[in-house]
């Protein structure tokens, strides 16, 4: 996020797209209902599901899924032709801007209408309402980041942002909501294939030379494999060695059957977890880790705040803290350093990460604080990019609309997207291990339209066969009016009938995120024993 | 600004203030029982009152405004009189089984009782019972309890926005429910548990943490579900998480959390949970020694690498592990195998 969860009650709108925040985000979502409660923050929603925000909305457009770059162009064209751009900020803080320009008449509200389905009127409205507000702010999730051209998609909206002026105040701002608990701080230290710890490139020679120096050795300069590059190397049998700590690939991962046979493929796996997983249960070696609760270290939240992590109850068995296995494997594999506890590693962090090098334990004990945290008396950075970008001027990036890969057919003619449900979480692997949360709800369901449902004989609760090109699963129907026509909902979290086993792995060329929000599928009524 | 005076010492407050933070400003304390920072105030119960110098005037301290020139005494006899007289009436229709009580010490009505020396029932018991509700996974409900004070109605509305009480019946026999009064599972609920956690009287209670005891600790720590990052305190007795509830208050997350970090961290403790090494032996996975595990570990991955280089191998690091253990794990791929190989689930 370019701002902090503290200022969301000071954006006069808040435009909200791509992100169920009440399932996914709970206590932001509750921060957005108050803001809309005081009547002083004005709600726009762009999203294809009715969401449990919606009733708190001023307006909610339904585009089509995959549709994203269409609307938000059709908004800038829109905000420029009535004028409402901040021709003040795009002179002092921006370039580009004739390069972006140009194009976007091309998104006439005719066009943006035949492609998302969204109104003229409506597309209108709402680029009024986010165009005329003096502090507005962009919140997303997933739902724009996880499609093949989801890269485009971010591109569009920090545009959006640009041309009204909105970066660098309180109540403005992009602010993308990060999914997992650390997955900012896992980027952030360089849990990376092309960067070094503080977004670094692995390929910059000073970044290089610099890691180098600091480590004691001539460190590789190509970029490695993503995730769905591994598991694809796997399968072709260039990677023959696998190491994963705290993952569950085997759940999370889209077209599972083919992570499967990337798992089963490689000669050696380790698994490093706290339960035997979907995942672990493949390998030949698994170590017990330790959980949140049983260790020292930090976490990093989605507004940058690195936040501590304190050890409360011992683990259990021989259950080690992940940092002590990671020592013994260091020194087994050669390590010359003494291993180290995590305030030190925090130290060595804070040396190498000039966004860090203000941060130890000691300082986080008042509420943690928010890179860029640059020196060791520094209070943090609520907002970014206030004054001045890091980079100088702010880039317009000009970006087109692509169609999805997978639209729907005659004979895969339902749009699956897929998501969480409040009581789960991720692969379910802790979630599904919480007597509570199991007991509230322990199976999946697919939401489906009352229309959709009357067509296919579908009634509530009755079984249900969903099936991609890739694979198929049996579920239960959810009749919904909050799911549109034409679209299923499905969650990842009940590995039984994982969404991922339908999902194409088709990646975004550039981010390398697979298109987990839009696959073709088909849906038909199943009975036991079929 | 507004000039009063609080038991004879003048106080300067912000005009939107009320007596109660005013008096709160200067580190001196009115007894609350419906009050709760989180929400807004309802003056329901009366309990903080205050006397007013000039008029002679009993005021709720916790909504109402200050203004200039009033001038205010905290501990009169009156003042003392009132509340002991209030406390009566609660307790004329609330059970006073507090020894089997789960909400025991932690009650506020209780601490307030002894507070005022109340030591009996002054009025007759006007009993009105109502069964306990114990119908979904993470709350009971116990009415008979309920003192009316509309903190959970208040919380559920203005701090979640979504509104799962309103008050049923008049009188002394309102009583907070659910549309139609069906229970919590069934309605809009979505258990956060603010309503139970600031319940002052045994009403509402925590399901889990039933019969586990009194914590002998807190740990403050952040919860490890979504990435909003929330400041949770680990209630702990005898190596074992008994219950869970918000941090520090000025987190992110003030007073709030979700279901899943108040109620979801029982999988610390399941049964599941790996306690040895696993090694596979003869397509089994067997228990082994940590020494046998890691040098297993470390000696295939030196083959593997001696065999086809530092690229045919690849680390998934985790979103879910610390910062401390993502950067070692990653300094452990580039500098000990030798490749960038590395990666996390931030995509997914």
């Amino acid at each position: 996020m370019t701002n902090s969860i503290a200022d969301i009650g000071e954006a006069d709108v808040i435009m909200l797209t791509g992100s169920n925040t009440t399932e996914n985000h709970p206590v932001i979502a509750e921060r957005i209902k108050q803001a809309a409660l005081s009547g002083r923050t004005k709600l726009l929603i762009i999203d294809p599901r009715e969401l449990g925000l919606s009733r708190f909305a001023t307006m909610h457009l339904k585009p089509r899924p995959g549709t994203d770059v269409a609307w938000i162009n059709g908004m800038a064209a829109v905000v420029l032709n009535e004028g409402l751009q901040d021709g003040e900020f795009i002179a002092e803080r921006c370039e580009g801007f004739q390069e972006f320009e140009q194009p976007l008449s091309e998104y006439t509200l005719e066009k943006v209408e035949a492609i998302t389905g969204i109104a003229a009127s409506d597309l209108v409205e709402a680029a009024r309402l986010y165009g005329k507000a003096e502090r507005a702010s962009i919140f997303y999730a997933m739902g724009i980041t996880q499609h093949v051209n989801g890269t485009g998609n971010v591109k569009a909206l920090a545009n959006l942002a640009l041309l009204c002026g909105n970066l660098g105040k309180a109540g403005a701002g992009i602010n993308p909501l990060r999914g997992q608990n650390n997955v900012q701080g896992a980027c952030d230290v360089g849990a990376l294939p092309d960067f070094f710890p503080g977004y670094q490139r692995v390929d910059d020679p000073d970044a290089n030379k610099k890691f180098s120096e600091a480590w004691g050795v001539t460190l590789p300069s190509q970029p490695g494999l993503s995730l769905m590059e591994i598991m694809e190397g796997a399968r072709e049998g260039e990677i023959r060695a696998l190491y994963i700590m705290g993952e569950n690939p085997m759940v999370t991962d889209p077209d599972v059957r083919h992570v499967g046979e990337a798992l089963t493929s490689v000669d050696f796996l380790v698994v490093q977890d706290i339960f035997l997983t979907e995942t672990a249960a493949l390998a030949d070696v698994v170590l017990p880790g330790a959980c949140f609760a049983e260790k020292e270290g930090t976490f990093t939240n989605t507004e940058r705040r690195v936040q501590r992590v304190r050890k409360a109850v011992e683990p259990p068995g021989e259950a080690r803290e992940d940092h002590i296995i990671l020592a013994a494997l260091a020194e087994r594999l050669g390590s010359p350093g003494p291993s180290l506890k995590p305030d030190e590693i925090m130290e060595e962090i804070a040396s190498l990460v000039p966004s860090y090098a203000g941060i130890r334990h000691n300082r986080l004990n008042k509420g943690g604080l928010q890179w860029p945290c640059p020196d060791i008396d520094h209070p943090g950075t609520p907002i970014l990019h206030v004054g001045r970008f890091s980079k100088g001027k702010a880039s317009f990036n000009p970006v087109d609309y692509l169609p999805s890969i997978e639209p729907p057919d005659e004979e895969y003619p339902f749009v699956l997207t897929t998501g969480r449900i409040l009581y789960h979480y991720h692969s379910g692997s802790m979630s599904r291990r919480s007597h509570n949360l199991e007991e509230k709800v322990s199976a999946g369901r697919v939401d489906i339209n009352p229309e959709d449902a009357r067509r296919l004989g579908l009634r509530e609760g009755d079984g249900v066969r969903l099936a991609s090109r890739r694979g198929d699963l049996i579920s239960h129907a959810h009749i919904s009016s909050r799911q549109p026509p034409g679209s299923i909902f499905a969650t990842f979290h009940f590995s039984e009938e994982t969404a991922n086993l339908l999902t194409n792995p088709a990646l975004d060329p550039v981010s390398k995120i697979p298109d987990l929000k839009v696959c073709a599928i088909k849906v038909e009524r199943w009975e036991r024993g079929e | 600004m507004v000039g009063i005076t609080v038991n004879g010492r003048k106080v300067e407050a912000p005009d939107n203030w009320t007596f109660l933070s005013a008096v709160e400003s200067i580190g001196l304390r009115v007894p609350t029982l419906c009050h709760h920072p989180c929400v807004a105030d309802s003056g329901t119960c009366g309990i903080c009152l205050v006397e007013e110098e000039v008029t002679g005037r009993l005021i709720t301290a916790c909504n109402t405004p200050v203004e200039e020139g009033k001038s205010i005494f905290l501990d009169t006899e009156r003042v003392l009189e009132a509340r002991a007289l209030l406390l009566q009436l609660i307790f004329s229709s609330h059970p006073v089984h507090c020894e089997v009580c789960e909400s025991n010490n932690s009650c506020k009505l209780r601490k307030l009782a002894i507070e005022a020396g109340i030591t009996g029932r002054e009025f007759p018991y006007r009993q009105d019972y109502r069964p306990v509700v114990d119908a979904n996974p993470f709350y009971l409900r116990d009415l008979s309890k309920c003192i009316s004070c509309g903190l959970c109605v208040r919380a559920c509305q203005q701090v979640q926005g979504v509104g799962t009480y309103e008050f049923q019946q008049h009188g002394s026999a309102a009583r907070p429910a659910t549309v139609i009064d069906s229970d919590l599972d069934s309605s809009v609920c979505e258990f956060c548990g603010l309503c139970v956690s600031i319940c002052p009287v045994g009403a509402l209670i925590e399901k889990p943490s039933l019969h586990q005891g009194i914590e002998e600790k807190t740990v403050v720590t952040t919860c490890p579900y979504c990435g909003v990052g929330c400041s949770i305190g680990l209630h702990i007795r005898e190596n074992r998480i008994i219950g869970a509830g918000a941090g520090v208050p000025d987190s992110v997350n003030n007073y709030s959390l979700c279901v899943k970090g108040r109620f979801g961290l029982d999988f610390v403790d399941h049964p599941d949970r790996l306690k040895k090494p696993l090694v596979r032996r003869g397509g089994e996975l067997v228990e082994a020694t940590w020494d046998e595990a890691m040098t297993e570990v470390a000696e295939r991955l030196k083959a593997v690498r001696d065999e086809s280089g530092p690229d045919s191998i690849a680390f998934l690091s985790s979103a879910k592990a610390t910062n401390e253990e993502n950067y070692i794990l990653q300094k452990l791929a580039r500098v000990l195998i030798g490749t960038n190989n590395v990666d996390h689930c931030a995509r997914l």
